[in-house]
């Protein structure tokens, strides 16, 4: 049995923002198939009483003195950006104008 | 072609301070390098030769005012383009990124200016460092100077071929999964590894936060050490960035290049052992074993049983911390935006620029990692993985406490064939093999030169401790003071 169908790739491309063809489904559906049936290994380990690891480095609460220090101007920040206006980030309409 | 490009790093900082050389014949002995084979290796996607030579007199005019200069003052760099650097073109690969100039450089890349080091451009890569073999580019492949029809590994192929085809005798790369060992194992390189934490992230393009470590390139051991020495350190600008001294890994490499090795422990990784690998890598790592002995190391087999779930336990942690990662490419704050004609929305024109901007493959990644982070199956996946995860850092500190450090072959196969592993994108993630379960335990490795097989070369993965960087130096310096190092064919 397949691992993922294609009806749940078009369903995470929805999730993460991208928008897939037809054609990278068809190619997708399989390759991730191929993938997800190869990781679902890991749930051959017994490890119900061993605690997961999300880091190497167990630093917690890392915190650098509280002294002002020069950061980005206006214009370094604004410098990359595909559109600004009046010193902002402009952005499509997130709201129809019906709405 | 010059000989000043045949150098080593440590011999062109030793000849710049005693002025026997000026950094600018250097750094334009390496540009005319770079012009006369990238074409064909295209291991660059940005060269900067105003910059470079700029940089070089400015530090051939800091030895003209009597200053002490460095050890790698005026040696040329090469940086993987994934490393953000003021004001010139950083892509990662993507053509979501194309164009980009970073208002700011990388901590790695500030301490390279600071030692008076010499950038010469930026280096190809798989996009946003998912992949092996540097064919997920979104700019073209990178070709391996051993031979122009295979792949330098990846991802950080262009840095590793860089320094093959004597471009540039250093260069940065960044390993998650073994993107720097991996192509120095296929291009005769050496590529360290640090102890993650051991060099700041800040200012590399996130992929996966928990694994990235940038690290150092070059032909030889020393030179790499006298890198890794340059960038190391605590950042207060990662808060992944370890407050403790560097371990001296310079004094390290150069104890090891006696060839004495009496009293250390080396432990065969029993799982790593011949599953998977072909035999003429196997064949030289068995070579490297016995000469491991004849230096006077006592060897060990050593049982991890944990790493064979290093694998499918990456590929689920890596993707999920990139699908996270990767949502900063909104079309807003930097790079591409598609789609933006005054009646599609904020949401459909992300959809449209991300469409756009990513490869195949990293899409794929960041569909794994929704999937693996989505409820219902978060426990499954993503949650399994991290236990995982914990079990491979139990073996390896089990190791630790009988053995000095471990070794294995670096990547099971040598340079494939351009486009042999692209169809099956699993079949890719086979190179990382070996080099997985390091990052996942945080510690330090590096993939040395050691060997031929079939003309193409073999490296050996020396794997330590956290912290204990310079005990793989002083392994890998006695190594190669007996297998030498590796020439690839004239360009």
């Amino acid at each position: 049995m397949a691992a993922i169908s294609r009806e749940e790739v078009a369903h995470l491309a929805r999730l993460s923002r991208l928008a897939v063809t037809e054609q990278e489904l068809d190619r997708f559906a399989g390759q991730l198939d191929v993938i997800l049936q190869s990781v679902a290994r890991v749930g051959e380990v017994a490890a119900d009483d061993i605690p997961p690891t999300s880091h190497s480095v167990p630093l917690v609460n890392v915190l650098r003195e509280d002294v002002v220090v020069p950061g980005l101007t206006r214009e370094e920040a604004l410098s990359g950006a595909p559109d600004a206006a009046e010193d902002r980030f402009r952005v499509p309409q997130i709201l129809a104008d019906e709405e | 072609m010059s000989d000043l490009i045949k150098l080593t790093a440590a011999e062109l900082g030793a000849k710049i301070a005693a002025g026997d050389v000026s950094a600018e014949e250097v750094t334009r002995a390496h540009l005319d390098r770079i012009a006369e084979v990238d074409g064909r290796v295209h291991a660059f996607l940005h060269v900067d030769n105003d910059g470079a030579v700029e940089a070089a007199r400015a530090v051939d005019a800091k030895r003209a005012a009597g200053e002490q200069l460095g050890p790698l003052a005026g040696v040329p760099i090469a940086i993987k383009d994934v490393i953000a650097t003021k004001g010139i073109p950083t892509t990662a690969a993507s053509k979501i990124l194309e164009g980009w100039r970073p208002p700011y450089d990388a901590t790695v890349m500030t301490r390279i200016r600071e030692a008076g080091m010499v950038m010469l451009g930026k280096t190809n890569m798989d996009e946003f460092a998912m992949g092996s073999s540097t064919e997920y580019s979104a700019y073209g492949p990178t070709y391996n100077p051993w031979d122009l029809t295979r792949i330098p590994g990846g991802s950080g192929g262009g840095s590793a071929a860089a320094v093959a085809g004597y471009e540039a005798p250093l260069a940065i790369g960044t390993d998650t999964g073994g993107s720097i060992r991996q192509p120095g194992a296929v291009t005769g390189t050496v590529g360290a590894k640090p102890t993650y934490g051991g060099t700041s992230r800040y200012g590399l393009i996130a992929f996966s936060s928990s694994l990235d470590t940038p690290g150092p390139v070059a032909r030889t051991v020393l030179d790499t050490a006298l890198l890794h020495q340059v960038i190391a350190g605590h950042d207060p600008r990662d808060s992944t960035s370890i407050p403790l001294p560097v371990p001296d890994v310079v004094a390290a490499a150069r104890q090891g290049a006696s060839g004495d090795l009496t009293g250390v422990r080396v432990g065969l990784v029993k799982e790593f052992s011949g599953e998977g690998a072909e035999p003429g890598v196997m064949a030289v790592f068995r070579d490297t074993v016995e000469a491991l002995t004849k230096l006077g190391a006592e060897v060990v087999e050593i049982s991890c049983p944990h790493f064979q779930y290093a694998l499918p336990a990456y590929y689920l942690i890596a993707p999920s911390e990139c699908s996270s990662n990767l949502a900063r490419f909104d079309s807003v704050r930097f790079g591409l935006r598609v789609g933006d004609d005054g009646r599609n929305s904020l949401e459909d024109v992300m959809s449209l620029t991300r469409e756009a901007g990513f490869g195949d493959e990293v899409k794929r990644r960041i569909i794994i990692g929704t999937y693996a982070l989505s409820s219902g199956y978060y426990d499954a996946y993503y949650g399994q993985a991290q236990k995982v995860r914990t079990l491979i850092t139990r073996d390896f500190t089990s190791a630790f406490e009988q053995v000095d450090v471990l070794v294995s072959p670096t990547t099971p196969f040598t340079a494939f064939e351009l486009g042999a592993r692209t169809a099956d994108p699993y079949q890719m993630y086979l190179a990382d093999l070996y080099t997985i379960p390091t990052n996942l335990y945080g510690g330090p490795a590096i993939s040395v030169p050691v060997g031929l097989s079939e003309g193409l070369p073999v490296g050996l993965q020396i794997m330590a401790p956290t912290m204990a960087d310079d005990r793989m130096y002083r392994i890998a310096a006695a190594v190669e003071s007996t297998v030498g190092t590796f020439t690839p064919p004239a360009l």
